[in-house]
């Protein structure tokens, strides 16, 4: 992120919107998105010209056209190496990379790992809905075993990648997950990101109407949301349920998680611990999905360090000098 | 050598010119033997050229044959414009080095050895069952045989040196022979040796006393009757400041010279590490003070895709490769080439397809570069001829690529990016000046809003108030910039980009004649680093009598707009390449002209004397 200074009075959500209309599918989880981005932007009154978002290809990376700030759509999976070269020309611009799960996952998965490891200084958001939802629903890094698409039509015989997993593994710094429909949490979790410099990932959890219509509702539905879910906050103990009845502990003797009623030692979510982050990335039912910051330790962003480096120089050196360097000669007439 | 004389007087023999090459393990220092020898040669006012033909091994295992490594030197008073056909001076440090390079002594040629490295192991690992030294299988050169391992270690022995040590300091005395021979000072190359060995004052007097023990050596020793001292002239040279250039410092130079001309503040060069191409970030890594950011990608692709990133904000976004990494960026040229942002990039051919022959130099990538895309996708396309050629050819790159808000594609190869030419050292204030300029008026703006003389789009930087706006690789309407399916704005925009890059031709020079008239019987026509070698065939060719013109395209994309018709003044046309016939193809399809292929794939830069020959055969 970058700090903001100037402010455009006091702008608006809307005033984040540009004037193409938005042409995902009716009912799809990317409008909350869009919205709770713009709601970011708005509550952080992030500077229009001096924003970027910059997307691949897919239903996600439509994204930028919807902005009024600054947009460029590249290519399939190369997001991430696009606003790299972006920040390392001006580290000034506030850079946004939005992505989905295959096209961050899979054909730019090698972009996401380095642009984690090296924290460059983005916000990466990435739409995680399991499936190719532009080409028509084939199954993707994230879709589960068993999942049936055109192209598995007998049901996907791989094992899926946890995005979350995956970006803790790269080196990244930051690490968070939430939900298209959980509106306050997004826009919160969007700011902690924003507000991290370095590398910030937010993984959202995002329902894909036409394609995989449901997949994540034994998660997100209102019924079992809570015991489905845990919110997990720095410093605070990890509990979730309708009545904050249920505590995640460390099984004595073992480096894994159990399930215990609240009131025994529940464990204390620490966002600097990234082996803690790994076993809350990692949780799957009968264990309830872990959303909010998992991980958040800050340390120097790559481009600062690139100009750190370069001492402060004005690109102004003696090009008379350099060309005139080593072994010369004279030749007179 | 291309005439003999004694000089009169100094007891030494004249020669216009010379071929040496030195050759030997990966880790005898031929590299280094050849750079100071080229270094004593320049200060001596010698013309030159050099080749350095090393193997793809790293430390190949000692001795054998794909562990030779050369370097091969050309000097002398007049057109020197190659590294030379045929080899005068074969200095063979070991066995493999003599089976693998003696092939291209010229008969008569002299060959010096080290004795003690023909041993019945290095010749078993050379693939000799006798030595060559102890039969008459190198009577037709002059074999002038030395035991350089023992008059090297006796030079070194007051250092106190290990026998290992004093081993590596052969190619000092062989330096210091060769020098002796042709006249040239060590001074430099003591100094040089003093700076390289600062820390090591033991291991750098060991080494100038080799040098010196080799040189005096040739002075005082009693000679063999074959070992006499010989005269270059010095070239004519335009009046200035020279120096060696090489071609991945041209490039580098060049592209900094480019910035500065442009007036832009900063170059983003993204690379990923590939043969031949790596030098060039490695040089431009030490340019920070010059507005150069490196960056070592984790691929082909992410280095294109940050160079654009780059570019997108208003920095110049540069990124270089070989053939097989140019492939991996051909979906980022789609994209630059949609989004209408500037690019350069730097291909340093190799011999392909696939892996291929890392270190061997091609120019096979010519259709990759002009037509090596997805859909209609037009680019301009520049090739260097000479090292010092580079450096105007990385500004001309960076002025089009700015003015024409496009990718551009400068062709350079494997032989370019490692050989070394004099160079007239130019001076800042004598450089082009062509500055950008920023759109950062918001009224009427939209961001394919055209240039009508260039058609060139506006470059906004982001950070600049009111024009946000987003682009990317959906078509866009003419009109607005906004997302368009239509299909008579698609059939509209696809002319927009080619009548863009066409429109270049209005923009560069008029094709001009190398050498010879503008018309008759035979036009010889090249493009890239063959440029030497067919200058000096041509000029043979003209010499014995025959009417010949040599043509060198430097634009290959879009050709110059005089092409076509200078080439239809000429009863025949033919394309010497470095490739199966790649340009020959352009030709015929564009001008519809019977041009012929005279190709050479084998990874070794043409000699003059196979174009002259195919002059003669025509």
């Amino acid at each position: 992120m970058t700090v903001t200074t100037i402010t455009d009075a006091q702008l608006a959500p809307k005033d984040y919107s540009s004037d193409q209309e938005v042409r995902w599918c009716p009912g799809c989880g990317d409008y909350a998105i869009l919205k709770a981005v713009q709601k970011a932007c708005a509550e952080l009154g992030l500077v229009r010209e001096r924003t970027v978002f910059v997307s691949g290809i897919g239903c996600a990376a439509r994204f930028p056209y919807y902005m009024s700030t600054y947009g460029f759509h590249t290519v399939h999976g190369r997001a991430p190496a696009i606003a790299t070269g972006i920040k390392l020309a001006n580290p000034e611009l506030d850079v946004w990379v939005m992505t989905g799960d295959g096209d961050g996952l899979s054909i730019g998965g090698n972009h996401m790992l380095h642009v984690l490891r090296r924290n460059v200084d983005l916000q990466i958001i990435l739409f995680n809905n399991e499936i190719y939802g532009l080409t028509k629903g084939q199954y993707s890094p994230t879709s589960r075993r068993g999942t049936r698409s055109p192209s598995t039509p007998l049901g996907s015989i791989e094992y899926p990648v946890s995005a979350c997993g995956f970006a803790l593994g790269a080196g990244a710094r930051f690490v968070a997950r939430s939900v298209d429909t959980l509106q306050a949490h997004l826009v919160a979790t969007l700011k902690r990101g924003h507000a991290h410099r370095g590398a910030s990932f937010v993984e959202i959890l995002q329902n894909c109407v036409v394609f995989n219509d449901a997949v994540f509702d034994h998660i997100t539905g209102k019924e079992v949301a809570a015991d489905a879910q845990i919110l997990v906050e720095h410093g605070k103990p990890l509990l979730f349920g309708k009545n904050k009845e249920k505590a995640l502990r460390l099984k004595p003797g073992k480096l894994e998680l159990e399930i215990v009623p609240t009131g025994s030692d529940a464990l204390i979510h620490d966002e600097t611990n990234r082996p803690l982050a790994q076993l809350l990335a990692a949780l799957e039912p009968p264990f309830p999905a872990a959303m909010g910051v998992l991980y958040c330790n800050p340390a120097a962003s790559y481009e600062q360090e690139v100009y750190a480096q370069a001492g402060g120089s004005k690109g102004t050196g003696d090009l008379d000098a350099l060309l005139n360097s080593e072994r010369t000669w004279e030749v007179t007439s | 050598m291309i005439t003999s004389a004694t000089a009169p007087g100094s007891g030494r023999e004249t020669r216009d010119s010379v071929v040496i090459r030195f050759a030997g393990d990966s880790g005898d220092g031929m590299q280094v033997t050849g750079s100071q020898f080229t270094l004593e040669t320049a200060l001596a006012g010698s013309d030159f050229s050099t080749f350095p033909d090393f193997p793809a091994e790293i430390r190949a295992p000692a001795g054998t044959t794909f562990g030779v490594s050369a370097f091969q030197i050309h000097f002398g008073g007049t057109d020197v414009m190659t590294p030379g056909d045929a080899v005068d001076v074969l200095v063979a440090m070991n066995p493999a080095a003599l089976t693998v390079d003696v092939r291209d002594l010229k008969v008569g040629g002299t060959v010096i050895v080290d004795t003690s490295a023909f041993n019945e192991r290095n010749l078993g690992k050379a693939g000799y069952a006798k030595n060559p030294l102890e039969d008459d299988s190198l009577a037709r050169y002059q074999v002038l045989k030395f035991d350089i391992t023992k008059l090297t270690a006796d030079a070194v022995k007051p250092h106190g040196l290990t026998s290992r040590e004093a081993h590596l300091c052969r190619n000092m005395w062989a330096l210091g022979l060769l020098l002796w021979m042709y006249g040239h000072e060590r001074a430099a190359t003591i100094e040089w040796l003093k700076r390289k060995f600062a820390k090591k004052p033991v291991i750098a007097a060991a080494n100038i006393a080799a040098l010196n023990a080799g040189h005096a050596f040739g002075e005082t020793a009693e000679m063999p009757e074959h070992l006499v001292g010989y005269v270059v002239p010095k070239a004519v040279a335009r009046p200035g400041r020279y120096r060696t250039v090489s071609g991945t410092e041209g490039l580098a130079w060049g592209l900094v010279a480019g910035l500065r001309a442009a007036g832009i503040e900063k170059m983003v060069f993204a690379g990923y590490p590939i043969t031949p191409a790596s030098a060039l970030l490695h040089t431009l890594a030490n340019l920070r003070a010059y507005g150069v950011v490196t960056f070592q990608a984790e691929d082909e692709i992410a280095a294109s895709g940050a160079a654009l990133g780059a570019s997108y904000t208003g920095a110049l976004g540069v990124t270089s490769s070989s053939g097989p990494g140019i492939a991996l960026k051909t979906e980022m040229l789609g994209l630059a080439i949609a989004t209408e942002l500037p690019l350069v990039v730097i291909d340093s051919q190799r011999a392909g397809p696939s892996t291929g022959m890392p270190t061997k130099a091609e120019q096979s990538d010519l259709f990759q570069a002009v037509h090596g895309r997805n859909a209609d996708s037009p680019l301009a396309v520049l090739a260097a001829a000479t090292t010092s050629d580079c450096f105007d050819v990385a500004i001309e790159a960076v002025r089009l690529a700015t003015k024409y808000m496009t990718p551009v594609i400068v062709l350079s190869d494997g032989y370019l990016a490692h050989a070394a030419e004099p160079w007239r050292i130019p001076r800042e204030a004598d450089l082009p000046r062509f500055p950008v300029s920023y759109r950062t008026d918001p009224e009427g703006f939209h961001p394919f809003l055209r240039n009508p003389e260039t058609l060139a789009r506006p470059w906004v930087k982001p950070g600049t108030p009111q024009l946000e706006h987003r682009i990317g690789g959906l078509e866009r309407d003419y009109d607005s910039g906004h997302i368009s399916y239509d299909p008579d704005n698609h059939a509209r925009m696809t002319k927009a980009r080619a009548d863009k890059i066409a429109g270049i031709a209005r923009d560069i020079p008029l094709q001009d004649v190398a050498l010879g008239d503008d018309h008759g019987a035979l036009a010889v026509v090249g493009w890239g680093s063959t440029f030497g070698p067919i200058h000096q065939a041509v000029k043979i060719a003209r010499d014995e009598g025959r009417d010949v013109s040599h043509v060198h395209v430097r634009y290959l994309s879009p050709f110059p707009r005089n092409l076509g018709e200078l080439l239809k003044r000429f009863d025949r046309v033919l394309v010497p390449e470095m490739n199966n016939g790649q340009l020959v193809k352009l030709l015929r399809a564009e001008y519809l002209i019977p041009a012929e292929s005279l190709p050479k794939v084998t990874g070794k830069p043409f000699r003059v004397t196979e174009i002259a020959q195919a002059i003669r055969n025509l």
